[in-house]
């Protein structure tokens, strides 16, 4: 396949994917706000999201106030910040429809659709409108396109590297999830002799939908250490960054065919670490130091996969 | 009925007295439709057609929008009869146009014959880069997209050849699986004859004309990009065909093969269906800042290492300097007499034409030679005296960069406008395609101005699509004409026709 098309593909699926990832947190964090609660200032909590998204510089460029109106119009409407819902789905659309052939007429539709709905929510002001109405149009979108492509794409390198670019930018933002909360939360759970904040981390897993998984999983309170667990070693959670890249080291090894690759052999690096890592030598570390260092192999990662497939030269 | 409707030849309703036999049984399904749900089909279409994304650009306008082409639930309709004529009069057109590409770019025995012009030689068009390379199967126009028009029950011209990178081939595929979407009784009713082949042939042709010794060619799309105004077409056209769609970036040039970058090395390609202009597809030997093209293409090309559909060089065959000598071309190089007629065109550089036409400019259609799109035209009839007295200005500068036909009596159709179902101008690009073989796909693209009284039917300028239905057989039809079986047809639920 053409190395053009694959690169607009992976793109793509990396952008519904970083839309997605905003809209979950960013529905989370609004939630809390409305929660009546003296320990964590709101100013606080809408740092974070800004934290999460990596956009600290531009937004303080921007506004002089940091609270809920100014952080959901930064990170849905404004066409100036690259991480905006509005950035990515246009920029996900324009990858589409530079390659709207190598996808099938379903996936294009989809794609087509969901820039067509959005328009829609551009004209309102979505703290009184309902934000979360609008996160769950974007996650529902997010989940019909992975649907669409699962169901009916042929099994071919189209497909790989739409999958190849779902799990690169899912594995990103869970690290960075886990990474920005850990940092914040960790430090008030001490100030406050221990005690963990129910409501904080399980805002942290509704965010990655593993409320659920972790009551099964555990049948116990929550705990940080357990979250992180979760969300970092177990392989049936499928948000997790071992679940991620249980999903990229196969799809790596397929599209390098008989050629070996410097992506594939980072991915298994990493895949080992996730997969024979124990929580216990992770925590002895530090959680923060652990996530850090994946955020940016994550990063090599994504730069090898640029290298080897995507602007492959002759 | 207007006025108009007694000037002009209707498609439905001739010059306004009976209806004409393919349409009767149409009429009558139309008169028992209401015109809102008519409205609420076109409003349905609208949003099928955005949501598949058949949109163009326009080019010069400020935000870049993508627009949707105005698309008309009104079929226009061509006989059985009619189109045996007009698909053969095509075909014999571009026989000879093809024949006439190799020759001017080998023996210019038609030069030497004096049919054509020494001068022919110094068209902008003409690619001294072409003279004495071999293209497989002769064959220069691989696409090519004959403008029809009608001015009377029997009368059709060809009012130009489009040998370069003809588009609306889409418009053709597209508005027909829309109709049959739409309205499925009608396709019951009407042995309408399907067009959904055409994808095939093409890639057929492309296949076939592949260097020699090639068992299993790859063919490949070549396309400026997304940010054209035909990049639908192109889309569409790559995945109908199931061939790659790439931008000149995706290919490069190596020991006189044309390969493309992929994610598991390079491919080598064969034929290049390309959508770009000469001008552009090699920086080396064309524009040099071209960022569309491919370097070195042109000598691979030259060496025989690539075809190209279609081939370099093909403009100067469909400029409108050399249209006036087509006729005389299909008796110079088939024998046969010409089955389709020209629109008698003068020509601005001889100086009786030039005289003639400057004292009638009101009447006049003016059209600058290598202009396309409809942009450098002036339709008289239509025009304000200001918009007149500026193109004097500019014929007189330079007369023999125009040429100038009688306005025509384009025929109308019946279309759907805000008004109703009014008449409006049409005209029709069958698409002929060549290869081992010449054919054309029964079908076209038909285009409606849908501005009242307008002339001009190129989408850029306000223009429309329709579906055309041409009829498998007319004796169906022609049963419907008689009284009495048309009175007995009222009765049973299904017109046959």
């Amino acid at each position: 396949m053409l190395s053009r098309t694959a690169d607009h593909l992976y793109w793509m699926a990396r952008y519904i994917e970083r839309t997605e990832n905003v809209a979950r947190v960013l529905d989370v964090t609004y939630n809390m706000s409305l929660l009546p609660s003296d320990s964590s200032n709101e100013e606080e909590l809408w740092d974070t999201v800004l934290e999460i998204a990596g956009i600290r510089d531009i937004y303080d460029a921007t506004y002089k106030e940091l609270n809920a109106t100014n952080v959901i119009k930064h990170l849905v409407m404004d066409s100036n910040n690259p991480s905006s819902i509005y950035s990515s789905l246009r920029s996900a659309r324009e990858n589409a429809r530079a390659v709207r052939v190598a996808m099938t007429t379903e996936t294009w539709e989809n794609m087509n659709t969901l820039w067509l709905e959005f328009g829609q929510y551009i004209k309102q002001d979505l703290t009184k409108t309902g934000l979360s109405e609008f996160c769950e149009w974007v996650k529902s979108r997010s989940h019909l396109f992975r649907g669409v492509c699962f169901g009916t794409m042929l099994r071919d390198e189209a497909f790989s590297f739409v999958r190849l670019g779902t799990f690169m930018e899912r594995a990103d933002n869970t690290a960075r999830l886990l990474d920005v909360k850990y940092e914040f939360l960790i430090p008030m759970q001490e100030a406050n002799d221990g005690a963990v904040d129910y409501y904080e981390w399980s805002a942290v897993l509704r965010s990655v939908s593993a409320f659920q998984a972790y009551q099964k999983v555990y049948r116990d309170a929550i705990e940080p250490m357990k979250v992180s667990e979760l969300l970092i070693l177990r392989e049936d959670m499928p948000r997790s960054l071992h679940a991620c890249y249980a999903e990229i080291m196969p799809i790596l090894r397929q599209v390098a065919g008989s050629r070996q690759t410097e992506a594939e052999r980072l991915a298994g690096q990493m895949h080992a670490k996730l997969h024979y890592g124990r929580m216990l030598d992770i925590v002895r570390d530090g959680v923060h130091h652990f996530l850090d260092d994946f955020i940016l192999a994550n990063r090599r990662l994504g730069e090898e996969i640029q290298r080897n497939f995507l602007n492959a030269t002759a | 009925m207007t006025q108009s409707a007694k000037q002009f030849f209707d498609e439905m309703q001739g010059y306004g007295g009976n209806v004409r036999a393919i349409y009767q049984a149409y009429k009558h399904w139309l008169s028992d439709v209401p015109t809102q749900q008519l409205a609420a089909k076109r409003a349905e279409a609208e949003v099928l057609f955005r949501r598949v994304g058949i949109t163009f650009n326009v080019y010069g306008e400020e935000d870049g929008a993508e627009r949707l082409i105005p698309f008309d639930v009104i079929p226009r309709m061509i006989s059985a009869s009619e189109w045996a004529h007009l698909s053969k009069g095509a075909v014999q057109r571009v026989r000879a146009l093809n024949m006439f590409l190799h020759d001017i770019y080998h023996d210019q025995e038609i030069i030497k014959a004096g049919i054509v012009p020494n001068n022919i030689l110094s068209n902008a068009q003409y690619r001294p880069e072409m003279v004495g390379v071999n293209v497989p199967n002769q064959v220069y126009a691989h696409v090519a997209g004959i403008d029809l028009v009608r001015t009377s029950e029997s009368q059709f011209y060809v009012l130009e050849d489009n040998l370069r990178t003809p588009s609306g081939v889409s418009y053709m595929l597209e508005d027909r699986k829309m109709m049959m979407r739409l309205f499925p009784d009608l396709f019951k009713k009407y042995p309408i004859a399907p067009v959904e082949h055409y994808p095939h042939v093409l890639l057929n042709n492309l296949r076939s004309v592949a260097q020699t010794g090639v068992n299993d060619p790859t063919v490949v799309l070549l396309s400026p990009g997304a940010y054209n105004s035909a990049y639908f077409e192109h889309a569409f056209l790559a995945q109908q065909m199931g061939i790659e769609l790439v931008e000149g970036q995706d290919l490069f040039v190596r020991n006189n093969a044309v390969y493309m970058r992929t994610t598991q090395g390079p491919q080598r390609v064969d034929v290049i269906y390309r959508r770009i202009d000469d001008d552009f597809l090699d920086p080396l030997v064309f524009k040099p800042d071209s960022l569309l093209g491919v370097p070195g293409l042109l000598s691979v090309y030259r060496n025989g290492g690539v075809t190209l559909a279609n081939a370099v060089g093909t403009g100067v065959a469909d400029d409108k300097a050399t249209y006036i000598y087509v006729p005389e071309m299909i008796k110079f190089y088939l024998g046969e007499s010409p089955i389709l007629q020209n629109v008698p065109t003068y020509q601005l550089s001889k100086e009786d034409d030039l005289a003639y036409v400057l004292d009638h400019l009101p009447e006049l259609v003016v059209k600058e030679v290598q202009g396309s799109g409809g942009y450098g035209m002036l339709v008289g009839p239509t025009a304000s005296k200001q918009e007149i007295e500026e193109f004097r200005l500019r014929i007189v500068s330079k007369p023999s960069n125009y040429i100038a036909q009688p306005t025509l009596a384009l025929s109308t159709c019946p279309t759907l406008v805000d008004q109703g179902i009014a008449p409006r101008h049409v005209d029709l690009r069958p698409f002929v395609l060549s290869g081992k073989t010449v054919s054309v796909v029964p079908g076209g693209l038909s285009r409606v101005a849908l501005k009242e009284g307008s002339l001009v039917v190129n989408s850029s300028q306000g223009g429309g699509t329709k579906d055309t239905w041409v009829l498998e057989r007319d004796d169906v039809c022609a049963e419907t004409l008689q009284p009495q079986m048309a009175a007995q047809q009222m009765n049973q639920e299904a017109v046959i026709c």
